[in-house]
């Protein structure tokens, strides 16, 4: 029902951000998405690939602050509404949402989410007829 | 009015002859007291033969052996006292929750010549029956309260007892009552004129602020000249410890250059940390004291564990007590922030109560605008969750609460990638001290 997603924790400092990505890349990892927050001390850069379970030991074993969390990933069309559709969805069945973000992907709309309501989720997705994104 | 620019003239102005024998004749006193009251002193002395009658002269201290910090902290609380507690009137004690803190035991006589001696060092600089001393420092356990409000109640002055922080609340009171006379820590004296500053108060102009004590906080000539400009006043530097009663153990004269220790209440070594032997006289050593007119809990051959020398030579001021050179650090790894005594053990000892963070920790004191602070940074472990922003917030805010608990100052908290602290020779670095001193 979930992806994972990859989250590391990076100091605010120019150059931290290249070293995970370089650090991907040399393990031929391909990156789908990723966002990057910051509070005034830290960052914390959020990323979705084809192989999270190989990006996180990958990542570890260079020393980052890694954790891997499992989001929900929802494919939508591409219209306006749509989002919103889906979000009422959750508001109406009482799920609370910490993140979200979102982006096309294959001709589709992907909208990830996390909430700590896994199970309750799921079982919104599936009787809302929600459908998966394949990632 | 006339006075003699001497409070204990009778003491001040003995010569080196007379220093030593008065010296001899406390010391000896001094040790038949530690042995005859002191359980921990008797075992001690008696281990290794030495009885008060070997004491015939003052070489004879070196047969004496160290006390230490471990010492108080394993005879806690009340130990090491030379006089049933019944004698005793008070009890000063270190704020450390991490391990055993160090217990001060007081005489109503002890107080008295605590008092003494500091009120010989306020009147050594100019303070007079007249003046009006204002201190703000904290009071309660933190010596530097109490220690001067006592002082200058013997010296005579009219005191305001502020007490510590509230900086308008200060200021108001140096200019209603007219305060010439204040205590305060440099970094504090710095932060009164900031807040002057933004009042649109002169100190020249508005206050009759004329001598300043500053001590507890180690601090640079360019600090003292500094505060001088700023506030229009005279900075003498105060030493001290609440192992020795607490300030007023040494103290600058206006020659401002170097602190008299009052060598008629202490014996003064100076040794080489690594052997214990004594250092050649004007080189840097460690401190080691030996109190000489103290009921309750004297201390023989104390190691201080701070870094220091003798000024070579007489000074002007026409008092032959050894003068003391500014601070150089210590010969442990205790911290002194804003006069509180820290030691990275005690920081180490919260940050293992968290599962998030790794053990890789470094702690920064840094000056800035005129204000020490410290920075902790930590590493997080494998088992923090860095995907939740608010619980790594938490984590955050839980920490800094946890260790201003302990060690009474609020540090900056900051989470860092693991791994990512600098390490030398494989071996973590644990504190880096920028502040603006020595």
């Amino acid at each position: 029902m979930t992806v994972q997603q990859i989250s590391v924790f990076l100091e605010n400092k120019s150059g931290s951000l290249v070293k995970v990505f370089r650090a991907l890349s040399q393990a031929g990892i391909q990156l789908i998405t990723s966002t990057l927050a910051d509070t005034a001390d830290y960052g914390v850069c959020r990323i979705l690939c084809d192989n999270p379970d190989k990006a996180y030991s990958v990542l570890s074993q260079d020393g980052f602050s890694v954790t891997k969390t499992p989001v929900f990933a929802i494919a939508l069309d591409d219209q306006p509404g749509r989002a919103a559709d889906a979000i009422a969805c959750f508001a109406d069945g009482g799920i609370s949402i910490s993140y979200l973000y979102s982006f096309l992907y294959e001709g589709k709309g992907v909208l990830i989410f996390r909430t700590s309501d896994l199970d309750k989720a799921a079982a919104l997705i599936a009787e809302k007829g929600l459908s998966e994104a394949k990632l | 009015m006339d006075y003699s620019p001497y409070f204990n003239p009778e003491f001040e102005l003995l010569d080196r002859g007379q220093i030593e024998a008065l010296q001899l004749k406390r010391l000896q006193d001094t040790m038949a007291h530690c042995y005859h009251g002191s359980p921990f002193y008797r075992k001690r002395l008696d281990s290794i033969g030495v009885k008060p009658e070997s004491i015939k002269t003052l070489d004879d201290l070196r047969r004496i052996p160290f006390t230490t910090k471990q010492d108080l902290r394993d005879t806690y609380p009340f130990g090491i006292a030379s006089v049933p507690l019944d004698q005793c009137v008070r009890l000063h004690s270190s704020s450390g929750t991490t391990g055993n803190p160090t217990v001060v035991l007081h005489s109503a006589k002890d107080l008295h010549e605590w008092a003494n001696a500091l009120a010989r060092s306020l009147w050594m600089v100019g303070c007079r029956p007249e003046d009006v001393f204002q201190n703000t420092s904290g009071y309660g356990m933190f010596t530097g309260g109490l220690g001067f409000q006592y002082a200058a109640e013997l010296l005579g002055m009219l005191t305001v007892p502020a007490g510590a922080g509230n900086t308008l609340r200060q200021l108001k009171f140096f200019t209603d009552f007219g305060t010439t006379v204040v205590h305060a820590i440099p970094s504090y004296a710095a932060r009164l004129y900031e807040v002057m500053c933004q009042q649109g108060i002169d100190p020249r102009r508005d206050t009759k602020l004329k001598i300043m004590a500053i001590g507890a906080e180690p601090h640079s000539e360019d600090t003292r000249k500094r505060i001088e400009d700023m506030l229009g006043v005279k900075a003498y530097n105060s030493f001290g410890m609440s192992e020795m009663c607490g300030p007023g153990v040494a103290f600058e004269c206006k020659e401002q250059n170097g602190m008299h220790i009052w060598e008629d209440y202490y014996i003064v070594e100076i040794v080489d940390p690594d052997t214990l032997e004594p250092v050649p006289e004007g080189e840097v050593g460690e401190l080691v004291l030996t109190t000489l007119n103290r009921e309750a809990m004297p201390l023989l051959r104390y190691r201080t564990r701070d870094l220091t020398r003798i000024l070579p030579g007489k000074c002007p001021c026409g008092r032959e007590h050894k003068r003391l050179d500014r601070m150089k650090g210590r010969s442990d790894d205790m911290m002194i922030l804003k006069g509180v005594n820290i030691f990275p053990i005690q920081i180490e000892t919260i940050l293992a109560q968290y599962k998030e963070l790794a053990s890789d920790y470094l702690i920064t004191l840094d000056t800035f605008e005129d204000n020490d602070g410290m920075t902790v940074e930590v590493e997080l472990s494998d088992r923090a969750n860095v995907d939740d922003y608010a619980a790594l917030q938490n984590l955050n805010k839980d920490i800094t609460r946890a260790l201003r608990d302990e060690i009474l100052i609020t540090p900056k908290v900051k989470l860092v990638p693991k791994g990512s602290l600098p390490r030398s020779e494989g071996k973590a670095v644990r504190v880096k001290d920028l502040r603006k001193k020595y």
